[in-house]
C-alpha cells in the first residue's frame, strides 16, 4: 500500500471535470484508489461521491493506493494531482 | 401590457414572441414493474440512447458556445456512467420498480444531496443530476428530446431549463431565455452568454401564469426587465434602443484593434478616462490605448481616516498591471471643500472652486501628497505609470510638487526600494493662467494634459455647475480653443506631448481641429473611445 498527501489548489477544488478525470483515470488501473479527506474515505472510481465530499481550494486529502501495479499507479496519481488539482 | 423583473444574463434587448417550454417528463406513473431482467435491459438501451445522445449535444455545444462550455456535457457524459448512480437505479429495479420510476427517485435523492452541499458550485450540479435522469426517462419512454418549436425570434419561457434543454435549441431560432428559477452562475447563464443569447432568469413563478405561447415580448437582458404584449409606445422605444446597441456593437467590432489614423497618415493617441480601478476592464473593452487620466480621489473619499501607503499601493500596482505596457496617467489628488471627507478637515469655503484644493491642498498638507507619491512611485515597476499634477497655476508650485518627488525618490533610494526612475511627471492645464504661461511650465514637466472642464469655467467665468449659465459657456469658444492651440505649440517648442482629458477630447465636432492642433493624445469615457476612433478615421487633413 502506498499513499501521499496532497493540498488542492484549483480555484474551484476537486470540481465536476477533474473528478470525472480521476474516476476515468481510477478505472484504468488495477490498483484501488481511494480519496480521504478527514474522517471521510471513496473509491476515485466514484464519481458523485468524490464530488459529494466537496473538496475545495486549501483542503488537504490523501491519496491511497492498494494492489499489484501500486507504484505505477502512485507516479501516474501524483502526476495527475500537479497537474489537474 | 405586463413587466416582471429578473436578473439580466447576456445584455442586449430581443423582441419576439412567447414560447412556452412545456415538460411532460416529471410524470412518471408507472410504478411497479414484475419483469426484473426486462426493467434493466430497458434501462441499459435508454441510457445508451442517453449516451448518444449526451455525445451529439456535446459536439453541438461545441461548435455552438464553445468548448468551456460543453465541458458540462463531457460531465453529464461522466455522471450518467457513475457507479453508485448506477447502482442505486439498479437496486430499486431489483426491489420491483419500474426502470422510470427508479431513475427519477435516484436522480431526486442523488440532486437533493447536491442542493444540501454549503457550496454554490456543488449546488448547481443538481441541476446537472436532474438533467441526466430525465434524460434517461425520456428514452425510456421513448419521448423526442429535440425541441421542434416553429417560428424565428422566440422568447424562450420556462420554470427552469437544463443544460442541456437550453442546448436543444436552434440558436437561428432563438431571441432569448426567461426563466423562473436559476442563478447568474447556473448553466443556462452560463451557455446563454457564450452564445450571446439575451436572457433573464430568477425572474419569479408569477411570469408564466402571465405568458402564453404567441405573445409579443421583450427581453432586455442588460436590465433583466420582460415586457410581455408591450403597448406601441414601449415597442418602438424599445425597438429604438435595440438598433442603438446594434450600432454600438458594430461600431466595436469594425473598430477594434484598428489604429487611431486620419486618411492621410496622421495618428493620435485615444486613452480612457477612470474614477476607479473596476473601469480598467472597460477601458480595455473599448480597446483605449491606455489610461489618461485615473483620478485617484476615489481613494480618499467615503471613509473616516486617510488611506495607508499600502492600500494606495496595492490599488496602483492592480490598474497599471492589468494595462501591461500600456501608458497609465495618475492624476495626484484632486480634492477640495466641495468633494471632501470629515477627516480631511478642509475649513468651509464660499468659493470652492477657487479654493483651498488639488495641489494647494498636497502643497499645504506635504505628508498627504508624500503618502501618495511614495504609493505611486513603488508602484511605477508594475507597469507604465505616469503621474500628473492637478490644478498648477504657477511655475513655482511645480517646482515645489516636483521637489517633494525628489525627496520621496531620495527615501525610496535610502531604502533600496525599486522604482521607475524615467516616470513621467506631468500636469493639468485647467487654469488660464497655466495655459498663458504653458512655455514656462513645459520647461519643467514630461507631458501636458488639458482639463477642458474646468478651464472653461475658469476661463469664461461661468460656474460649472450653474444651469443658467450654460448658453454662456460656450465649449467652442474662440478664448478655450485659442489656449488649447497655444498649449499644444508651447508643449512641442519644448519636445513634449500634450493631450487632452476634458469633455471637448470626445466631441467629435472638434476631433479635426484638435488633429490639425497636433494634439498627441484625447482621453475620454471608455464607451467613446471607439466613436472617437471612427472619427478619425474618416478624417483627412490634407486638402
Amino acid at each position: 500500500m502506498k499513499s501521499f498527501q496532497y493540498v488542492i489548489t484549483d480555484e474551484m477544488g476537486l470540481h465536476a471535470r477533474p473528478a470525472g478525470l480521476l474516476a476515468k483515470e481510477a478505472k484504468n488501473h488495477d490498483s484501488e484508489i481511494s480519496i480521504t479527506k478527514g474522517d471521510k474515505t471513496v473509491s476515485c472510481t466514484r464519481l458523485m461521491a468524490i464530488m459529494g465530499m466537496c473538496v475545495k481550494k486549501g483542503d488537504t486529502v490523501t491519496i491511497t493506493i492498494n494492489g499489484g501495479d501500486e507504484e505505477a499507479v502512485y507516479t501516474a496519481m501524483k502526476n495527475f494531482f500537479s497537474e489537474n488539482l | 401590457m405586463l413587466k416582471f423583473i429578473g436578473k439580466g444574463v447576456y445584455s442586449a434587448i430581443a423582441i419576439g414572441k412567447v414560447s412556452v417550454l412545456q415538460k411532460s417528463y416529471t410524470d412518471t406513473t408507472r410504478l411497479k414493474a414484475d419483469d426484473k431482467n426486462g426493467e434493466i435491459s430497458r434501462l441499459e438501451k435508454a441510457k445508451n440512447e442517453a449516451i448518444a445522445q449526451l455525445q451529439k449535444i456535446y459536439e453541438k455545444a461545441l461548435a455552438d458556445a464553445g468548448e468551456e462550455s460543453a465541458q458540462i456535457f463531457d460531465i453529464h457524459l461522466m455522471m450518467i456512467d457513475d457507479e453508485d448512480y448506477n447502482d442505486a437505479i439498479r437496486d430499486m429495479i431489483e426491489e420491483g420498480f419500474s426502470a422510470e420510476y427508479a431513475v427519477a427517485e435516484t436522480g431526486k435523492s442523488f440532486a437533493a444531496t447536491f442542493s444540501g452541499m454549503d457550496d454554490e458550485y456543488m449546488r448547481e450540479r443538481a441541476a446537472d443530476v436532474k438533467d441526466i435522469s430525465n434524460r434517461i426517462i425520456s428514452c425510456l419512454k421513448g419521448e423526442a428530446t429535440e425541441n421542434t418549436d416553429s417560428g424565428n425570434d422566440l422568447i424562450i419561457c420556462a420554470e427552469d431549463l437544463s443544460p442541456s434543454e437550453t442546448m436543444s435549441f436552434d440558436k437561428s431560432k432563438i431571441a432569448a431565455f426567461v426563466t423562473a428559477y436559476g442563478s447568474v452562475n447556473s448553466h443556462t447563464a452560463i451557455l446563454a452568454r457564450s452564445m450571446g443569447i439575451p436572457a433573464i432568469i430568477g425572474i419569479g413563478r408569477d411570469f408564466l401564469s402571465a405568458v402564453k405561447n404567441g405573445d409579443t415580448a421583450i427581453v432586455d437582458g442588460g436590465t433583466g426587465e420582460l415586457v410581455v404584449t408591450p403597448d406601441k409606445e414601449t415597442l418602438i422605444t424599445m425597438r429604438e434602443k435595440q438598433q442603438a446597441e446594434i450600432k454600438e456593437k458594430s461600431l466595436i467590432e469594425e473598430n477594434r484593434g484598428k489604429e487611431n489614423i486620419t486618411i492621410d497618415g496622421t495618428k493620435i493617441d485615444i486613452f480612457a478616462n477612470i474614477g476607479n480601478p473596476e473601469n480598467v476592464k472597460n477601458a480595455l473593452l473599448y480597446d483605449a490605448g491606455g489610461i489618461g487620466l485615473f483620478r485617484s480621489e476615489f481613494i480618499y473619499l467615503d471613509r473616516s481616516s486617510y488611506p495607508t501607503e499600502e492600500e494606495q499601493f496595492e490599488i496602483y500596482r492592480q490598474v497599471l498591471s492589468e494595462m501591461g505596457d500600456k501608458k497609465v496617467v495618475i492624476r495626484t489628488l484632486d480634492i477640495g471643500s466641495d468633494k471632501s471627507s470629515d477627516y480631511l478637515d478642509i475649513p468651509k469655503e464660499e468659493n470652492p472652486a477657487l479654493g483651498l484644493r488639488a495641489i494647494r491642498l498636497c502643497l499645504a498638507r506635504p505628508e498627504i501628497f508624500k503618502t501618495q507619491l511614495r504609493a505611486l512611485f513603488r508602484a511605477s515597476v508594475c507597469g507604465n505609470l505616469a503621474i500628473m499634477f492637478p490644478m498648477i497655476s504657477s511655475v513655482n508650485e511645480l517646482i515645489e510638487a516636483k521637489r517633494i518627488c525628489d525627496k520621496v525618490k531620495n527615501e525610496l533610494d535610502e531604502k533600496n526600494i525599486p522604482y521607475d526612475k524615467n516616470t513621467e511627471i506631468g500636469i493639468m492645464i485647467e487654469t488660464p493662467a497655466a495655459a498663458v504661461i504653458s512655455d514656462e511650465l513645459a520647461k519643467h514637466c514630461d507631458f501636458f494634459s488639458i482639463g477642458t472642464n474646468d478651464l472653461t469655467q475658469y476661463t469664461t467665468a461661468c460656474d460649472r455647475q450653474n444651469p443658467y449659465l450654460d448658453k454662456f459657456s460656450d465649449t467652442e469658444n474662440t478664448a478655450i480653443l485659442r489656449l488649447i492651440e497655444y498649449t499644444a505649440k508651447s508643449a512641442h517648442d519644448n519636445g513634449i506631448w500634450v493631450g487632452i482629458c476634458g469633455e471637448l477630447a470626445a466631441d467629435t465636432s472638434l476631433t479635426e481641429k484638435f488633429l490639425k492642433i497636433g494634439i498627441d493624445e484625447l482621453s475620454v469615457t471608455p464607451s467613446f473611445v471607439l466613436k472617437v476612433r471612427d472619427k478619425v478615421r474618416k478624417i483627412k487633413l490634407e486638402g
